[in-house]
């Protein structure tokens, strides 16, 4: 233990984590099929208690966290929700709803406002209901609407989050036109990024070259016209900018997720890693989870990484990407991130632009790109027994 | 812009707390932090409603005492504004 803790060494400062995200529930009434949560999420059960998440919230502050997020899955779906969101607020946490939606009625809005819930970070999946529909497996537009109206009729500030991919992001004009009318202050367009449901739909849900440079100039018309009414935030195709990213702005360095049964991760699809182990927090305190645990020392700063990231002139700007992404496209997580030129993965990303592109030649209305495909490759939709298919028969491989 | 004899406070949605951690005090708002050095915390901590941007001045002025704030203090107020920290009461 000792050696590798020589080799893994920690960033020279180490600060505690602004971030504690919560993630309350893996159940949700909505199917997505980009969702990140993780794709055997339906094992993973035993939930934490109330009093659990309690001194979970109050280790967290204690170190000096100051954003508390609460997500799932659908945190709606916890009714203790009202009264964590209370003693986060009271303990001085910025806290922050994210949610479907669904179940946000009247009377909860109203006890979450009495709670100090300080902020809605609303899911929308398109401006149309068929696309709504379709790629939740659920009837649930007209209701987001009327949740936005019901976050707004609350003063509450309000972030609208829009899963970006192929099956929406003709209707990128519409959507960022909605989320205006809707009140939102701030509109996140996020491309999906491939972990997870997604990484399962991926052949789905790839756009093509020209789709993204036509979103991001509409995206830009759009901001021009809006001013600084509402704030649009366009997140980069990772697959497509051949750039990566500085995951979690760092792995251990500002991001606290804790999930529905207590694993302590540095970022919300971690758990996917081999070799590694995340501790709980029905065995041991945060502080000692986030200083001291191999998982959370495992990839912080440089020591980590081999060629090409080692001798690399920007290894402390984007760490070397996204460790699980480099997992899924290479095989190995102490790999550069494929996105990278220099990966000698790369091609791999490549390959899958270019199947995105062949495909879409293929389609014949590409307005409905969908039609063609879902009899070929039918989306695969997050749901327990999916879950449990998609467990069994990677077990199966093994 | 900066009318002196007119109140601000911080903006609904945004909240400046002191945090010992970080030893300073620090805006937040929706997903995100902004850390503030010494004088723009004791600037935000006067926007509060209750002093006009004159009296704000004249309050830093006194309590540390020294002249000749306003132009630094009117250029962080109008900063911000735009950042939409702070708006008129």
């Amino acid at each position: 233990m000792k050696s590798k803790n020589v080799i893994t060494a920690p960033a020279p400062t180490l600060n505690p984590p602004l971030w504690l995200l919560a993630e309350l529930t893996y159940r949700c009434p909505l199917h997505c099929v980009f969702c990140y949560n993780p794709v055997d999420f339906a094992v993973h059960q035993n939930e934490l208690s109330t009093s659990e998440w309690l001194r979970v919230l109050q280790e967290g502050r204690a170190m000096g966290a100051v954003q508390c997020g609460f997500s799932g899955g659908e945190p709606l779906l916890r009714d203790d929700l009202e009264l964590l969101v209370a003693e986060a607020h009271q303990l001085g946490y910025y806290t922050n709803l994210i949610t479907s939606g669904v179940g946000l009625t009247e009377a909860r809005a109203a006890r979450l406002k009495l709670a100090g819930l300080d902020h809605v970070q609303l899911s929308f999946q398109d401006s149309t209901r068929e696309i709504n529909d379709l790629v939740t497996r659920s009837k649930t537009f007209g209701l987001k609407q009327q949740v936005a109206h019901i976050i707004k009729s609350h003063g509450w500030p309000m972030v609208i989050n829009v899963v970006i991919h192929r099956l929406n992001i003709e209707h990128i004009g519409r959507i960022i036109e909605m989320a205006a009318e809707l009140g939102a202050e701030y509109l996140e367009l996020a491309n999906t990024q491939y972990y997870s449901w997604a990484h399962v739909n991926r052949d789905q849900l790839l756009p093509t070259r020209e789709q993204l440079v036509r979103a991001e100039q509409e995206t830009d018309r759009w901001r021009e016209k809006l001013g600084d009414k509402m704030r649009i935030f366009f997140v980069s195709p990772d697959y497509h900018e051949a750039k990566p990213k500085k995951c979690m702005n760092g792995w251990g360095n500002i991001f606290l997720t804790i999930t529905p049964d207590g694993t302590a991760l540095p970022c919300h699809t971690a758990r996917m890693l081999p070799g590694l182990t995340f501790p709980n927090v029905r065995d041991m305190g945060l502080n000692e989870i986030w200083f001291d645990s191999d998982g959370f020392n495992r990839y912080r700063g440089t020591g980590w990484m081999k060629e090409p990231c080692s001798s690399c002139a920007d290894k402390e700007k984007d760490l070397g990407g996204c460790r699980c992404q480099a997992f899924l496209l290479s095989g190995d997580a102490n790999a550069a991130d494929p996105v990278c030129p220099k990966s000698s993965h790369h091609h791999v990303v490549t390959q899958l632009i270019a199947d995105a592109e062949s495909r879409a030649a293929g389609t014949a209305d590409a307005s409905a790109p969908w039609t063609t495909e879902q009899s070929v490759h039918p989306l695969i939709y997050r749901g327990p027994k999916e879950s449990l298919r998609l467990k069994s028969e990677e077990m199966k491989k093994e | 812009m900066s009318d002196i004899a007119n109140r601000l406070r911080i903006r609904a949605g945004f909240r400046l707390q002191w945090e010992p951690v970080q030893d300073c005090h620090v805006l937040l708002y929706p997903e995100g932090m902004v850390k503030l050095n010494q004088s723009a915390g004791e600037i935000l901590k006067r926007c509060n409603g209750e002093y006009t941007v004159a009296e704000l001045i004249t309050d830093l002025e006194q309590t540390f005492q020294a002249s000749g704030l306003e132009q630094e203090v009117l250029a962080f107020l109008h900063m911000a504004q735009q950042q939409k920290w702070v708006n008129y009461v």
